[in-house]
């Protein structure tokens, strides 16, 4: 009785906490200027449908698509398990699904399979990034928290699936004792070969075994509240982001409302704007962002797939998409830190451009989309640099002196270069 | 020329409308190796006897780069201006000689009040051959050369061609070779987003040399490109590794030209 109540306050509070940070991150998200994706939802479910659940977007690297297909597959369908798991806390019992028989037996040994699956899998991914060095996983942004993160989550993975195989095989050695409620149920595959290691005396197993037990579960809790403060944040957010990811042809931009209306009233005095007050073009800050932006900053888990075929990044510029991404995700959060300290109106003299983003980094960019088309779950980093581009051409006439020559030439002839617009058509009169 | 470069006015004034109007864009109008290229499409065009105009002086920058540099005024300013052009000409289909010219008219102009079909001239290339209008023949044998085709981003990745330019040099008979980053993968010539009018930032290499060093990896007779701002990038780059001698440079409007005899 005393061992369900704390259960129960485990996974109260468990569950409370993290929808006390989930509603923070939320507000953070509210913090972006608002924007409209919900036009052709059957496209957007089908686009959730194959990028997200199918993974499709993964499948581009064979290596690490199967290695996390396996943990994907293991985090969905272990979480049957978790079920149960919960079940039992609850109500006092002994794997409650047993009675399902065969099939019972099924689900333990998939789950077992699996679970090794993704011990091995997480193993391998420990050594890719610490032992073998990839380039994609290392870069400026790359130092510190976020290379802890990515470890932190990739062990506590590994302890789960130990805990989860040794508690099954406490378990299985236990049924074979006929040892008071473990009861005849399950197939184990995989802790099968684990039983040896373990100790022989009936205290010792069942001691064993419920430690397991309650490790995986306040382990998986733990797990949850976690991740807002992580970068595996995208094992919750590839959905919804994918759902909202842009539909149109990646090379259009979005042409800007505010300056159609401006553009209009110029060319034609008489026009008058169906709703007035700008504000400010571009993006200087991330609340001049669109909450799109600022969820796709949650969703990036730092793969790094993005840099890795950037252009600019591959030759050495400043400029890596990742990290523009994790930028306005801290950023956003040290926002977020301000309103809850000084209230809504808080300024603290910081903004994205500047103090997170540099000037050189987003001028490198060729808008190219190499990033966009390699991010697995559609986070668009070109839309954020773009955005702070038109604050730092429109709002502060602050570019490149060439880029400014440039546009003074579109300006005033016609062209990105000086010529005469009379002489436009002198290639035909030649040769 | 051989001919004479209809332009829209003069149509008009005729009391006639083109089939399709050809955007030449402002590199295919002023950039000297471009204007080979704008030349060669008009041949392409004359050949086949397809109506066609351009506006001449009165066409002017569809304001891409202003708008990938950030500045939507000016780009909206050019772009409201072009459609009146485009619109009092009556213009229903256009090809392009640029994928930059080509992703904003047909991506960003139907925002602003300007509905047209707008092609690319690979695309425009590939219907021809479709048709049974255009062939390889009668010209340069390209015959058994190697040759690669770097995609510009804003066709390719942009607006999803890949296979119009493709099919365009199947005809050749030659021996299609493809770069590791090819298609959805392809590597920039490092031109777009309005690089191709400011230097590059501080790196330890150009992006042109980056890509230019993966088209020789495959030894190719012929680059082949789709875009002006590649053709720049990808000559210099070939230029700088001293390979001029071995290795053209040509966009698929030349090379259709030539394997045609325009």
């Amino acid at each position: 009785m005393l061992a369900q109540l704390i259960f129960l306050v485990i996974t109260l509070a468990g569950v409370a906490f993290f929808t006390f940070n989930a509603r923070k991150v939320i507000r953070n998200i509210k913090i972006g200027r608002p924007a409209q994706r919900n036009d052709k939802p059957g496209k957007r479910w089908m686009t959730m449908l194959r990028v997200a659940f199918g993974q499709t977007k993964m499948a581009k690297r064979p290596v690490p698509f199967l290695l996390h297909l396996v943990v994907y597959l293991g985090f969905v369908i272990i979480n049957i398990e978790v079920l149960e798991i919960m079940i039992d806390g609850i109500f006092g019992t002994h794997r409650v699904f047993a009675g399902l028989g065969g099939f019972y037996n099924f689900l333990i040994g998939s789950f077992e399979l699996l679970a090794l699956g993704v011990w091995l899998a997480c193993a391998i991914f420990l050594i890719r990034r610490n032992i073998l060095k990839l380039k994609r996983f290392s870069g400026v942004e790359m130092k510190t928290w976020p290379k802890s993160d990515a470890n932190y989550i990739l062990i506590t993975e590994i302890l789960l699936m130990t805990a989860f195989l040794l508690m099954n095989a406490a378990d299985a050695k236990l049924q074979a004792l006929h040892e008071g409620h473990y009861l005849s149920a399950g197939s184990f595959p995989v802790s099968a070969y684990l039983q040896n290691l373990l100790p022989s005396s009936t205290s010792s197993l069942i001691l064993l075994e419920r430690v397991c037990w309650w490790f995986h579960i306040i382990g998986i809790f733990a797990f949850l509240n976690y991740l807002p403060y992580s970068k595996h944040f995208h094992i919750l957010f590839a959905f919804p982001n994918t759902y909202f990811s842009n539909l149109e042809p990646k090379g259009e931009f979005n042409n800007m409302d505010s300056v159609t209306n401006e553009v209009k009233a110029m060319l034609d005095p008489t026009f008058v704007p169906a709703d007035a007050a700008p504000g400010k073009f571009g993006a200087k800050d991330v609340n001049d962002l669109t909450w799109i932006n600022l969820m796709n900053a949650y969703t990036c888990t730092e793969c790094g797939r993005c840099t890795s075929v950037c252009p600019a990044n591959i030759t050495g510029k400043l400029l890596s998409p990742r990290k523009i991404m994790m930028d306005t995700r801290d950023r956003m959060e040290e926002v977020g830190k301000n309103i809850e300290k000084h209230g809504k109106d808080f300024q603290d003299g910081k903004a994205l451009l500047d103090d997170y983003i540099t000037r050189e980094e987003i001028w490198a960019c060729t808008s190219c989309n190499a990033c966009t088309e390699a991010c697995p779950i559609n986070i668009d980093p070109l839309a954020i640099i773009v955005d702070l581009r038109r604050y730092a051409v429109m709002e502060e006439s602050v570019a490149p002196s060439s880029i400014n020559a440039m546009l003074g030439n579109v300006e005033n002839n016609g062209a990105p270069w000086k010529y005469s617009p009379a002489d436009r058509l002198n290639w035909a009169n030649q040769e | 020329m051989e001919f004479k470069v209809p332009t829209m006015a003069e149509l008009m004034a005729m009391g006639e409308e083109p089939e399709i109007l050809f955007w030449v864009g402002c590199a295919g109008s002023y950039d000297e190796r471009a204007q080979k290229i704008t030349r060669d499409i008009c041949k392409i065009l004359h050949h086949v006897g397809i109506k066609y105009a351009v506006l001449g002086t009165e066409e002017s920058c569809t304001g891409d780069p202003a708008k990938r540099a950030g500045n939507e005024f000016l780009f909206q300013m050019q772009a409201m201006t072009n459609i009146e052009v485009l619109n009092a000409y009556n213009i229903k289909k256009i090809v392009t000689g640029c994928p930059h010219c080509f992703n904003t008219i047909k991506n960003e102009y139907p925002g602003l009040g300007g509905n047209y079909e707008v092609i690319h001239h690979s695309q425009l290339i590939q219907d021809l051959i479709n048709e049974g209008k255009l062939k390889a023949e009668g010209g340069e044998s390209f015959k058994g050369k190697k040759i690669t085709f770097h995609d510009p981003c804003y066709l390719g990745r942009g607006n999803g061609v890949y296979e119009a330019p493709r099919k365009a040099l199947e005809v050749l008979d030659a021996q299609l070779v493809e770069m590791k980053r090819c298609k959805t993968n392809g590597l920039c010539c490092g031109a777009g987003g309005a690089q191709m009018f400011k230097e590059p930032e501080p790196g330890f290499k150009d992006i042109n040399i980056e890509r230019v060093e993966e088209a020789l990896t495959l030894q190719p007779q012929v680059i082949a490109a789709g875009c002006p701002f590649c053709m720049t990038m990808l000559s210099d780059g070939v230029k700088l590794k001293d390979k001029e001698q071995e290795v053209k440079v040509l966009d698929i409007a030349e090379i259709t030209a030539r394997a045609n005899g325009l």
